[in-house]
Order: C-alpha cells, then structure tokens, then sequence
C-alpha cells in the first residue's frame, strides 16, 4: 500500500512536472533547434517569393551550442567576479570600500551595452573576444550589486547567534550567511544570465557566432525568413533559461530551511 | 523582485567609517596610465593603425607637469582631515583634470597634423581614456557624497562649461574624432534628433501604457501578478530580438491594411524601434509605479479618507507626493535604459546614434564607432545626471 502511494506521489510529481512552463517551452526550444532544418523549407508561404529560407553559415544546433557557450561561460565568469567583489564588501576589511563599489555598479550601468561593444572592437578585434567582454562587464553588475544586497539583508542578530554558537567566519558564511542570501543572489544571477543572453545576441554585430548571427544577416540581406528564424529561437532560448532558474529560486527556500 | 538590467535600487550598506580612499586609488591609477599607456595614437591615415605617443611627448614637458599637479592636489585634498569645502573642491580637480586631458590631446593632434600632414589621424589613446574615466568616476562620487545641493552641482556644470567651451573652440578640430564629425555634421545631427524622437516616443509609450498597468496592479493586487509575470516574459526577449520580431507582424498589418502606409506606418523604420522601446520601458514603469504607490502607507490613506478628502484629492495630494521618488526613479532607469537600447533602432533601418556605431564596425573605422558609441554615453550620462538633479529639486529625501 505504501509503495501504491509513493507511486502516486511520483505520478503526481510528474504530471506537476509536465505543467511547469519550463518544461514545455523547452521541448519547443529543442524542437525548433533540431527541426528548424527540416521545417524551414515548408515556411515559403510566409514570406515573399524567392526569399531564401534555409540559413546555411551554421546549422541552428550549432548556433545554439556557440550561444550558450559564450554566454554559460561568461556568465560563470562573472558570477564569480562579482561575488567575490560582493563577499569582500561584506566583510569587515571590505566594508570600507562597499559604498564606492556600489557607485561605480551604477555608473557602469548607464552605459549602454551595445557601445560597450563597439568600443571594446579597436582593442580586441572583432569576434567572441569583444562579445565575452561585455558579456562578463554586463554580467558582474547584477550580481554584485544582489550578493551585496543579500548578504546584508542577513539580521545581526542572526549573525551574532551564530558567532555565539562558535561559527568559525568561514562556517559562518557557508551555513548561514550564503543560504540565507541565496534568494537575492539566485535573482541577480537570474538577470545576469538574461542580460548576457541579450548582449550575446547583439554581440554578432561584432562577428560573435550566436543566434543573433541570421537575425543581422537576414537584416542587412533583407531576408525575413532568417529574422524569424534567428528571433523565435533566441527568444524562446532566453524563457527557457530564465524559467529554469526560476526554478530552481522556488526550490531553493526549502533546501536554505 | 526583478528590475530589467538589474537595476535594483540601490540597497542600504552597512558600511564602516574609514579613509576616503576612491580619490587617492583613482590618482594613483591615473598617473600609472600616464606613465604607461599612449595618451594619444597617431595614424598614418584613416583606417591603418597607429603608434602610442605618451603625455610627456604629446603635451611637452609644461603639459604633464599641469597634469601631475592636479592628481596631487586631488590626492593630498584626499588625505587632508575633513572639512567643508572638501569635497567640492575634489570635484572641481576632476573636472580640470578632464577637461585639461581633452584640451592636450586636442593641442597634440593640431601639433602632428601641422608636422606630418592632412591624412595623418590622432586619436585619443588608453593613457587618456584613464585619465577621463578617473575624472568621471571622481566626480560622480563626490556629486553622491557630498550632501548640500549647490555643492554637489557646482562640480558637475563647471565641468560641463568647460566642456562644452572646449568643443566649441575648435581647438579640438584635428582630432580624429573632430574630423570624422566634421565630414558627417549635418548627419550626426540629424542622426542626434532621430535618437532622442525614438527614445521619446518609446519612453512616451511606456510611460502612459506602463502607468496604466502599474495602477491597475495597485488597484487590484490580485491580478498584479500574473501581468507581471507577462511582463517579465517580454523583458527576457532579447533586445535585439524584439526589434526584429515586430517587423514581420508591423508589415503584414499594413500589408492588409493599406491605410496605414499612408500614415507613414512601415514593418521596417521607426515604427517598430518605437513599438519595441515602449514595450522595454512596460515593466521598469508598470512596476516603479505599483512599487511607488504601494509603499505609501495605507494608514496615511485612511487618515487621508478620514479627514474627507475626495479620492481625486488623495490622489494629488496624498499619493502622488509620497509616491514621488520613487516614480521618479523610475523614469531616470527607464529613460537611460531606452537611451543605449534605441541605439539597436539602427539595425531596422530607423536610424539614430547606432548608425554610426553599425556603419563604422562595418567600415571597421574605429573612430566613427568611437563617434557614436561615445555620444549614446554622454546622452545616457546626461539625461541620468538632470533627472537626479531635478529629484533633488524636487523631493527632499530622493528614494533608496
């Protein structure tokens, strides 16, 4: 009897599982990535006679593999620069310098991106080089500014609890400090990541190889079957993704309990 | 809680007192870039490549003294005990060091094009890149800290005076920057007013769509969120995928429906930059307004009732005001962001400052995407620095 009920929870957990969101506009996602090949022939209707509607530079798998590369791997980049810079301005021989941390966040953040990218064009060519630049620029500011946030977010009172109980600082900051701030930090690393999607995007104006590549090419080739294929793949990339850690933030606060 | 481009406001810090040491860091990495960087690049022609010319060749021995004695005094202000005029004087070092920084590379690029001829090009180099941003970040910092109105203004429009007089002196003409605006003046400004139409338009948009919603969110918090979470789907679009993604839609409507087309309605130009710039602005605004007017306490809007105000009168005299910075932090995000996203607009064929950045990555001419790239900056810089001023103005306590 007992097993008929795990049975159930597992069935019940399953079919909670197939309504997620993420589930669903992620089978989408994949489908068009490995499909977009196949289908694209069929799609002649939509599109004005004698439009060419099969990208040949790259294959859409292989956009998808190069996007995610270089926005997964920047994002990792970032994600430990800032948090770094974020543990530093929380503790105390950092404090100091955590206003001015903060200052230099918001400035940065009124530059716009897509003339960070250009300028970083002169020094490092054009490419992937320039693109991650921005990209780990870009995304350091989210989390910095959510790993500051967080960490401070955490009462004092809890703090001296756990100096009370002979936490170690270190201790301190694994078992209460991060799991505590684990909420804020995950958002700021939900924006980072969808932030460095969106630069990856733009960063094909500079050569970078991702699924903004058949959007400028279908843009300056006047062919709309490239946009349309570039844009609903990258859009349902970047929903998927942020779904995904959307996620993983509901499930963390009964882990962090 | 989720602001697009993670701009959350600024979370209180438990900061300690300590030694002002920005100045002093940003003084010290100035004059290492001085030391070693090129402080401006000089180029056979438009397109080859240069060689770094350091500050003390560029600007002679009398220039890089000038420039040494004002990081001095900015680091000696720095280590000085408090005192009342500190910081307005910091700011007032960084602007001479910023503008002093342009006014020598300009001598310089009027000194090499005298010497070596009208093709050769100088542009400014790292060692002056440095040294500008140091200004900047030195005098953002000290517009911050410094607590009385006047002081924190004085710093910023002196720097500004001298900037602008500085550009319209001529004396900066041979710079390569100068020429390649001189050639394209009429463009750059036609390109400048086509930046700030989108950008108002977009912003205009998503000011009356945005506040509609965030009202509506406020009104009935049950329906709040799942707008939101709509919302939210739209601002994960990658940026360059929204513009894209309306021209199809925007072409088959006018396709059916000629009429538009006489409107001056096309798949392809402002129409949807601007559709795509409003939909950007929806979230910052919708949620800055839900934020702004649920933080007014509802007590205040009891007490509000109680004393028989009408409902219109709450709202001008009760939430409006309580609600101010907050919604005026709003717009300042929401204006910035549309300004460095309106420079996409280009790539759909509705111009604005990205031409230059597109046609000059195109070209591969480092200094018409120099051109463009650097005047979204100053925009952005611009209208970020006059809405703080006009929330100073305006509310007393500007929001956290």
């Amino acid at each position: 009897m007992r097993r008929a009920a795990a049975r159930r929870a597992a069935g019940l957990a399953a079919g909670r599982l197939a309504r997620r969101p993420v589930v669903w506009v992620g089978a989408v996602f994949l489908g068009l990535t490995f499909g977009m090949g196949t289908l694209a022939p069929y799609l002649g209707f939509l599109f004005p006679a004698g439009t060419r509607l099969v990208y040949t530079r790259a294959s859409f798998p292989e956009l998808v593999a190069s996007h995610a590369l270089l926005t997964g791997a920047a994002s990792l980049i970032a994600i430990a620069i800032g948090l770094a810079a974020a543990l530093f301005a929380t503790r105390p021989t950092g404090r100091p310098y955590a206003a001015t941390l903060d200052r230099l966040g918001a400035l940065a953040q009124t530059f716009p991106p897509v003339a960070v990218l250009a300028l970083a064009v002169p020094s490092l060519g054009y490419g992937a080089l320039p693109t991650a630049f921005a990209l780990v620029l870009y995304g350091v500011l989210p989390v910095l500014g959510a790993g500051m946030a967080g960490l401070s977010s955490v009462p004092a009172a809890v703090l001296e609890a756990a100096d009370g109980t002979g936490f170690s600082p270190a201790g301190r900051l694994w078992r209460i400090e991060l799991p505590l701030a684990a909420p804020i930090l995950l958002a700021g690393i939900r924006t980072s990541v969808t932030i460095g999607i969106g630069t990856a995007t733009i960063g094909s104006t500079v050569g970078a190889l991702t699924l903004g590549s058949p959007i400028i090419d279908g843009l300056s080739g006047d062919n709309p079957a490239f946009v349309l294929q570039g844009t609903v793949l990258v859009a349902l990339f970047a929903v998927t993704v942020d779904l995904a850690i959307g996620e993983a933030q509901r499930a963390l606060p009964q882990r962090a309990r | 809680m989720r602001l697009p481009a993670g701009r959350e406001p600024a979370p209180t810090l438990r900061t300690g007192a300590g030694l002002d040491i920005l100045p002093l860091l940003i003084s010290a990495f100035a004059l290492a870039a001085l030391l070693l960087g090129g402080f401006v690049v000089v180029a056979p022609n438009r397109l080859l490549s240069g060689t770094p010319l350091s500050l003390w060749h560029a600007a002679g021995p009398g220039g890089a003294a000038t420039m040494l004695a004002i990081l001095g005094a900015i680091a000696l202000l720095a280590v000085c005990p408090a005192f009342r005029f500190q910081r307005v004087l910091i700011g007032l070092a960084a602007g001479a060091l910023m503008v002093l920084a342009l006014a020598l590379a300009g001598m310089a690029a009027s000194e090499q094009a005298a010497a070596a001829g009208r093709l050769t090009r100088v542009s400014l180099g790292a060692g002056f890149w440095t040294l500008f941003l140091a200004g900047l970040l030195l005098l953002a910092d000290c517009a911050e800290r410094e607590p009385r109105r006047a002081g924190k203004a004085l710093p910023l429009l002196a720097t500004l005076i001298g900037l602008a007089a500085l550009l319209t002196s001529g004396r900066l003409a041979q710079l390569s920057l100068a020429r390649e605006y001189a050639v394209r003046q009429q463009a750059y400004w036609d390109e400048l007013v086509r930046h700030l139409e989108l950008t108002g338009a977009g912003l205009a948009l998503a000011l009356v769509a945005g506040g509609a919603i965030g009202l509506m969110a406020y009104r009935r918090p049950r329906r709040a969120g799942p707008v939101f979470a709509v919302l939210n789907i739209v601002q994960t679009i990658p940026s360059l995928a929204l513009f894209a993604l309306l021209i199809g839609p925007i072409t088959l409507l006018t396709g059916l429906l000629p009429g538009l087309r006489q409107l001056g309605i096309s798949g392809i130009g402002p129409t949807p930059a601007i559709l795509a710039l409003g939909l950007y602005g929806l979230l910052p605004v919708a949620r800055g307004v839900h934020a702004g007017l649920s933080a007014v306490p509802n007590t205040v809007v009891e007490a509000a009732l109680g004393m028989g105000m009408t409902r219109r009168q709450i709202v001008h005299n009760t939430l409006i005001p309580l609600a101010l910075p907050t919604l005026l932090q709003t717009l300042r995000l929401t204006l910035v962001q549309l300004i460095g996203l309106a420079v996409l607009a280009a790539l759909i064929g509705a111009g604005g400052l990205g031409a230059f950045i597109f046609q000059g990555l195109g070209q591969t001419a480092a200094d018409l995407v120099l051109l463009g790239a650097l005047s979204a900056i100053a925009l952005a810089l611009l209208a970020d620095t006059a809405l703080r001023g006009l929330t100073l103005f305006l509310v007393r306590r500007p929001a956290q």
